[in-house]
This record gives structure tokens, sequence and C-alpha cells, in this order.
């Protein structure tokens, strides 16, 4: 936790900023660091992990931090133009100033999962949260068997980070598969949704973590897909979001039944969350 | 110890040389107000609408200020020592419960600061409200759970009860108004605190609720019950136990502060996603979601369930939703 007042947030500055979609809902990835030197060394934050990120004048809205700590000692956030806030930070440029706390909730459990397959399965802004861990493996790809990304989205113009993963698909690290929904001019890869497309792949359980995140009509039928390939609950997790405003289990409405989303989560396994019925909501 | 009430007000003037809020009455209801010196606090009242959170949870709250264009944020001040004059015994505990969450894995120091600086004199209930039902949460009219020290009225005096150190130091203060309770003062308060329980109309035996809310999740009574619902908020605004908050931005001109303020998971706002998304689309979800939360996930939490039975989302309901009756429907579905 970063202040000794919790509500007390980071100044930081914005370093880099660029798009990585278009249309009426853009998504602009926003790199940051703290402004404080003792705050910068102090921080350290866990794939899956969020923060609450604020505009003085404005409000602050909680998103996942969409990098890994082996990339560097900064902070990544990946941003859709929706409402207020988003507006607002869509607006800033290199230099200007946000306000950062956290980082909140658990994450991944990355350090259970050496020695084995990684499986992700995105679609559209859901694929930020699954960014660190497809990083935090590549970093540490001896301790893992494999790593395999599925990633889709409505049109070619809607996958976030689609530069960077056809980077990486070719190179190794990764075996990358990218699907868009209908097909267009130019698109040599598949063409599909991506629960179809995790059928069409059929990958093994066997020794293998899928972890999930995107729309929940594509996380519904994704979860079943899985169930069918024969994963077992333990074996999928997902990472919830919910609209949140303290970050620390007090403000009381990013529950999914008993459970906050911002302190129990946001990363959870499928054995836990099949039991909530408000998971899925 | 023993305050004669021809001392009430020479003891309320003691407690007001420091800030001493109290219930006033103002078009026939009563709420919580700073008393002035020179004033004498009556207690003829059955509750405030208000609740006693107020004083330690306050409607809006600043969490910081700065100017904008600025980066420095500056926090409150410390805050000043406050005497919390004529709680009842159900709002006491409520912020004791609500204590509870806001120390819960990390410190709200906001929340703590005020009740660390707040002293709590309780008053024990004579005459219940018509939709009193706190035997039926865990709590009595003359708990003391929440308070530092408690205040009977036995008729032509208050016996006061210390509760906690805090309620010793105010005694201290005060001593020379008081006088010993004799021997028989135990059993006149046990003779006034049976003679209030007795008055209660209203109960329900949560018993088997919390274990039973999940199988109930499908079960038609939340729709039932929330098909009158206006969501107006007014059950979670004027709950004791009730501590949801947003956090927003207030300006003026290059003034600024960023502020909580009390939210209500009955407004559809709460929960809805930027997106349009709203996992709580309906009353009938939110109406799931207040009961489960208070009778049932934080039981499984905190191991109590968080409504102390005060009646004020039965009283004050513009559409007569009422608590109670709903547990009842739940006991009879499980």
């Amino acid at each position: 936790m970063c202040n000794a007042n919790p509500y007390l947030p980071y100044t930081a500055t914005i370093e880099e900023t660029w798009f990585e979609t278009g249309g009426d809902r853009p998504i602009k990835t926003f790199r940051v660091t703290l402004d404080d030197p003792a705050a910068r060394e102090g921080w350290s934050h866990r794939p899956g992990q969020c923060a609450m990120v604020g505009l003085l004048g404005v409000g602050e809205s909680m998103f996942c931090i969409s990098c890994s700590p082996t990339e560097g000692n900064f902070l990544r956030f990946s941003v859709m133009r929706a409402g207020k806030v988003t507006g607002a930070l869509h607006q800033l440029e290199p230099g200007d100033k946000l306000t950062v706390r956290g980082p909140y909730g658990n994450s991944f459990p990355l350090g259970d999962w050496r020695g084995k397959k990684i499986l992700t399965v995105g679609g559209g802004i859901g694929q930020a949260p699954l960014r660190p861990v497809i990083e935090y493996v590549r970093a540490n790809r001896d301790d893992y068997a494999g790593l395999t990304m599925i990633y889709g989205a409505r049109t070619s113009n809607d996958l976030c980070f689609k530069g960077e993963f056809e980077a990486m698909s070719g190179c190794g690290d990764l075996s990358c598969h990218l699907t868009i929904d209908v097909a267009e001019e130019g698109w040599t890869r598949n063409v599909g949704f991506v629960p179809s497309m995790l059928m069409d792949l059929g990958p093994s359980p066997e020794n293998t973590i899928a972890v999930t995140c995107g729309p929940p009509i594509m996380i519904r039928f994704v979860l079943e897909n899985l169930k069918k390939l024969g994963f077992a609950d333990e074996q999928i997790y997902t990472t919830l979001e919910n609209r949140m405003k303290c970050g620390i289990g007090k403000c009381g409405r990013c529950n999914a039944g008993p459970l906050y989303v911002c302190k129990d989560g946001p990363v959870f396994s499928y054995a836990v969350l099949k039991n909530i019925p408000e998971a899925f909501a | 110890m023993l305050l004669k009430k021809e001392k009430w007000s020479a003891f309320t003037q003691a407690l007001a040389a420091g800030r001493l809020w109290a219930p006033v009455k103002q078009d026939g209801a009563a709420r919580f107000a700073p008393v002035a010196a020179g004033e004498t606090p009556d207690l003829d009242y059955d509750n405030t609408t208000v609740p006693a959170k107020t004083l330690v949870f306050p409607q809006t709250e600043t969490l910081y200020r700065y100017r904008l264009g600025q980066t420095a944020m500056e926090l409150p001040g410390p805050g000043e020592e406050a005497v919390l004059l004529g709680v009842r015994p159900c709002d006491a505990r409520a912020m004791e419960m609500v204590e509870k969450l806001f120390r819960w894995d990390v410190d709200d120091p906001y929340y703590l600061k005020r009740r660390a600086l707040t002293t709590v004199v309780g008053l024990a209930c004579k005459e219940p409200g018509a939709n009193c039902f706190c035997p039926s949460v865990g709590g009595g009219p003359a708990g003391a759970e929440g308070m530092d020290l408690l205040m009977v009225d036995l008729g032509d005096a208050y016996l006061l009860e210390t509760v906690s150190g805090k309620g010793e130091a105010l005694l201290e203060g005060v001593k020379d108004l008081l006088e010993a309770a004799g021997p028989d003062a135990a059993a006149h308060k046990e003779q006034v605190v049976r003679e209030a329980a007795g008055k209660i109309r209203r109960g329900v035996d949560p018993a088997g609720v919390p274990e039973g809310m999940p199988g109930l999740w499908e079960h038609p009574l939340w729709g039932q019950n929330a098909a009158a619902c206006l969501g107006c908020g007014t059950c979670t605004y004027l709950c004791p136990t009730c501590h949801c908050f947003d956090i927003q931005d207030e300006v003026e001109g290059f003034d600024a502060r960023r502020c909580r303020m009390w939210d209500s998971c009955m407004f559809a706002e709460y929960t809805l996603h930027t997106s349009g998304h709203n996992p709580r689309p309906t009353r009938r979800e939110r109406t799931r979601n207040r009961i489960n939360h208070k009778y049932n996930y934080f039981v499984q939490k905190f191991g109590v369930i968080a409504c102390v039975g005060c009646g004020r989302c039965v009283n004050l309901c513009p559409v007569n939703i009422d608590i109670i009756e709903i547990l009842r429907q739940a006991k009879e579905a499980l």
C-alpha cells in the first residue's frame, strides 16, 4: 500500500502515450512514472493487480495495470474512452500529471504456475490484464512449459497490442493466435469468435492453466468450451471488473456476492467463481 | 453513579464546555445537532431520524484539498474531540459494527479518527418505537456496545455506567454532580430494561437466514418486495450500519477537493459500468443485495448481522417496504 493515508494518491507523470485502437471508443495506452523517487522505488505490483488512476478536478477510476513489473520501473494503463474520467484521460499528453494509488487486489498466482503451460484467452480490452501475464511468462520463460495466446476483437483495428504480439510470435516465446469477428481485406489470420477459435485449436488441459478475460458473453462461452476441452475448474482463472471507488474494501460497491473484487479479487479461479451467483452478472 | 435529574442542566452545561452534540427536535423530528452553552438537551425522543453515524461518518467528508493545476494535496486538520450525548443502543452498536469494516485489512483514517475523538454517551430505551426489533438481531434496549458511557433513566435520576476509559474520564470531569448509586439501583435498572423490552412489538428470528440466503437467490420474494421500490435510497441513507460511499471531485474556481459522500446500493448508478453494463440492472437485484449484504455477506466476513433492528428503513420507506417482513418470508422459504 502506498501512503499512510490509503486515499491519498501519488502524483505521476505521463511519459508516453499512443493509441491502441481507433473508432468511437478508442483505447489509448499511457506509460506513467511516479514523481516521488521514494514512491517509485517502493512501488511493486504483480500481474493482475489494479490501480486507481485519477485526474485532479475530474475524478478517479480503477484500471488494471497493463504491464508486468519485469518490464521496468513504470506503469502502463490501457484506457478505453467511455465516460467522464476516461474522456478526460484521453485528452492528456506526455508531461501531464495524473494521480495514482495502489496497487490493489490479488494477482495471478504465477509462482504456483511454474512448470505449467499458460494459455491466455482474451477479447477486446479484456486483453489488458492478460498482457502482464504474457510479459511476465516471457521474462521467466524457462520456468514455464509453454505460452499460448488466443486473442480476438471485432475488427483488426480493435485489437490492442497487435504490433507487440506479432513481434513476439515471431521470436518463438509465444504461440500467438489472433482472430477477428468478420473477414476483412488484407487480414490473413483467423476469422471467427474467440470461443470458436479456442475449440478449433483444442489445447490439451494437461499441465495447463487457462486465463481468460473479455466481454461477459465471451467469458461465458470460453468457460463452457474450456470445460468441454476437459479443463478442471481449478485450471481456469479469470479477472473480474466492477465499479470501484475506494479499492480497499470500504466503499461497498464492487462485491460479487460475498466477495469484494478489489480485495478478494480481481483474480479468481473458476472453482471459486462458479459458486458465486453474481460473478458473471 | 447516579445523576439526579435536577442536576441534568448543570451536567450538560459541563459537557457543553467542549463540543457537545445531542438530539434536538426540529419540525417534529429529532436530529443530532451541536448544543450551545446555555441550551439544555431534551432526551424525550425515541430515536433520531438520521442515525448518530453522521457524526463519525459524515454525509460528505473532505479526503483532501488541492488547487487546480497544482499537485500538492492538503489533508484535513486533526479534528476536535466531541461528546455525543443520547445515542440509542442500536446506533452505538452500529458504529462499533461499521468500525470492523473500517478496520478490516486497511485502516480507514477518517472514520477511525472521528471514532477516537468522539465520546459516546448512550441512553437506554424506555419507550421503543413501533418498528424497533433490536433483540431479534442481538441488541437490546440497554445494550452498551459501542458506547463509552450508558445512561439509564430511573425516573428521578439517571444511572451512569462507564463502558470505557473515555467514559470514565468524562465522569471524572463531572464527579461533583454525581452521587453513588444505592444498592437497589441495579434491580431498578433491570426492571426498567425488562419493561422496555416488553414493549417491543416486532421481531423475527434470523437463525438460519445467513446460511440459507444462497439457496434463496432466485426466490420470487426479491422481485415481490422490490416491486413497489422507488429507488429513493432512504433505507440505506438512514441505516446506521450502511457505510457505502462514493468519491467525487468538487471544484469551485481553482479551489478543489476530493471528497467522499454517502452512496446507496439501491441506486442504479452505484454499480453501473462506464460501458453501460450493470451487474445489478433492476431493483430486484439491488434489494437482494441490500438484504444479503446485511444478513449474509457481512456475517461471513465479520461474524455479525449488519442490522441493529432500529426500524428506520421500515418507518421511513415511502412505500412501506418492510425488512422484518422480508426476513419473515425468507425464513418461511428456507
